[in-house]
């Protein structure tokens, strides 16, 4: 409670200063304009920067949601058939060191424009983490766990569901989290590619390219501001779920030992 | 005559890398027998436990267990490990009873299987607990719970209470004793405490190292039923001084201890 009231006044802080530094150096607000001018901004487009940024949340949940459906599956295969892992694991990591610019104009040539082809940017780049983790926490079992299981003559598919998946789940997690931050990064991206179907109306990815070329710098950073928010919100949902499920057992959520 | 209920018979076992783990091992249990397979380290007793539990293949010889293979014998095997080895994403209770859940049995008769089991161990307060809310004592019951659960005949036990202080591990002995008169199992216990192993077993094995093979069979002919009181008899503390010069024989025979 009192970090957070810390955090606040270190906040209130640097916007002080910030609406300071531009009104002393009377810096244009085209260039860079004061925490105010950008409220202002924020206030009187609320209507269209809320749309941009619903739209762009769309999108990146559904790119986020497919990755994390799709990385379990190929991380369940790949934890059955080590072959087939060895022979495909490099290539998710391909996938990752992708440029993502260049791909996103292809994506969007193929899918056509709309959140479809956007959240499939998202989904590109959300996936390698999630495969990367996924699959390290459902390899890595205890050897006696796995006797174990192996004693009470458990079938392929108990010890995949019963002991690697929830052995996995933090991994998993650690997944999400990093995907989550970047499933927005994604979806902007994306957007940047994207179009509109009205001139001036679209993502925050489109909205960010559209005020840039107007040179509406107030509202840019009002962009800016709703994509960080949104990326921070994903992570702390992220977080939210990785507390839900993991707190009971887990020891990275170790809070307190009763007695 | 009875045929034993494990029958080990000129096992040896061979590592990938070479090693002689154990060599021309031949040894039976009676049904009923506790036998402690007692050693200093690198004389293969956990190998042979793993072995007989069908975990690991011998190299060469045969192994049955109540006149099948080990691999068949399961349903009447538990194996307790050294560690507790619990799920840790599960409670007590979920824990006590991933046997029977993986042997598709029924939630009501789980539940009442694992409750009964709970109490028999002292455990019923902890039930609804996450492992690493227990200590290590804790820990090990429900790892032994769990192994009762399924009703074995024969139970394998890797030096399951190596890592515990002694008080503890005092009195998870005397609590296995008193299961055992109860539930007439068939025991082989891992262990290199001498004191432990004279408490408990009806025989012990002695294995010697490089490559393991078996040194000495001593009978223990302490009266049952084998409580706190036992620790302090005199016939106990001259069975304990006898194995350990045995023991201490066997160390120094291969070039002490590494």
């Amino acid at each position: 409670m009192k970090l957070a009231l810390n955090n606040l006044l270190v906040l209130a802080g640097l916007l002080a200063l910030w609406q300071l530094a531009v009104s002393l150096l009377h810096v244009p607000p085209y260039m860079l304009p004061g925490p105010l001018v950008v409220g202002n901004a924020v206030l009187h487009r609320f209507d269209t920067l809320a749309h941009s940024l619903w739209l762009t949340t769309q999108a990146a949940a559904l790119g986020l949601a497919a990755s994390i459906i799709v990385g379990v599956a190929i991380s369940l295969v790949f934890a059955q058939w080590r072959g087939l892992r060895r022979l495909l694991f490099p290539y998710t990591i391909l996938l990752q060191t992708v440029p993502i610019v260049a791909i996103a104009p292809l994506i969007l040539m193929w899918a056509g424009s709309g959140v479809t082809s956007v959240a499939l940017v998202a989904f590109i780049i959300c996936l390698p983490p999630i495969i990367a983790n996924t699959t390290q926490g459902l390899i890595s079992v205890e050897e006696n766990l796995l006797h174990l299981f192996l004693m009470h003559n458990a079938t392929p598919s108990q010890i995949l569901l019963k002991l690697r998946l929830p052995n996995a789940l933090p991994n998993l997690f650690v997944g999400v989290r990093i995907s989550a931050g970047i499933s927005v990064i994604g979806a902007i991206t994306g957007e940047l590619f994207a179009g509109s179907s009205r001139v001036g109306e679209g993502g925050l990815g489109y909205s960010i390219l559209y005020a840039s070329g107007q040179l509406e710098t107030d509202y840019l950073f009002a962009l800016v501001l709703a994509a960080s928010s949104l990326g921070f919100v994903f992570f702390f949902i992220g977080m939210f779920l990785e507390w839900y499920f993991l707190h009971n057992w887990h020891e990275s959520n170790r809070s307190e030992i009763p007695e | 005559m009875v045929t034993p209920e494990i029958t080990i018979e000129a096992v040896a076992k061979q590592f990938r890398t070479g090693a002689l783990a154990l060599k021309n091992i031949t040894l039976n249990v009676d049904k009923g027998e506790f036998v402690s397979l007692l050693g200093p380290s690198g004389c293969g007793k956990s190998t042979l436990l793993r072995i007989v539990s069908g975990l690991t293949a011998p190299s060469s010889g045969t192994v049955t267990v109540n006149g099948i293979t080990p691999l068949d014998a399961r349903d009447l095997i538990s194996f307790i490990f050294q560690d507790a080895t619990l799920l840790p994403w599960r409670t007590v209770e979920e824990n006590v009873g991933l046997g029977l859940e993986l042997e598709h049995v029924p939630l009501p008769t789980r539940q009442k299987t694992v409750s009964k089991m709970l109490e028999l161990v002292g455990l019923t307060h902890v039930a609804q607990r996450y492992p690493r809310q227990l200590s290590g004592g804790m820990k090990m019951r429900v790892s032994i719970a769990r192994a009762l659960v399924s009703r074995p005949k024969i139970l394998l036990l890797d030096e399951p209470f190596a890592a515990l202080d002694e008080m503890s591990r005092d009195r998870l002995n005397e609590e296995l004793l008193r299961l055992y008169l109860e539930q007439l199992w068939t025991v082989l216990f891992v262990t290199h405490s001498v004191a432990e192993a004279v408490f408990l077993s009806s025989r012990i094995v002695i294995l010697a190292p490089h490559p393991g093979r078996i040194a000495h069979i001593v009978p223990i002919d302490l009266s049952w039923p084998r409580t706190a009181e036992t620790r302090a008899s005199k016939a106990y503390e001259d069975q304990v001084a006898s194995v350990s010069r045995l023991l201490r024989s066997v160390q120094t025979s291969t070039g002490g201890i590494e």
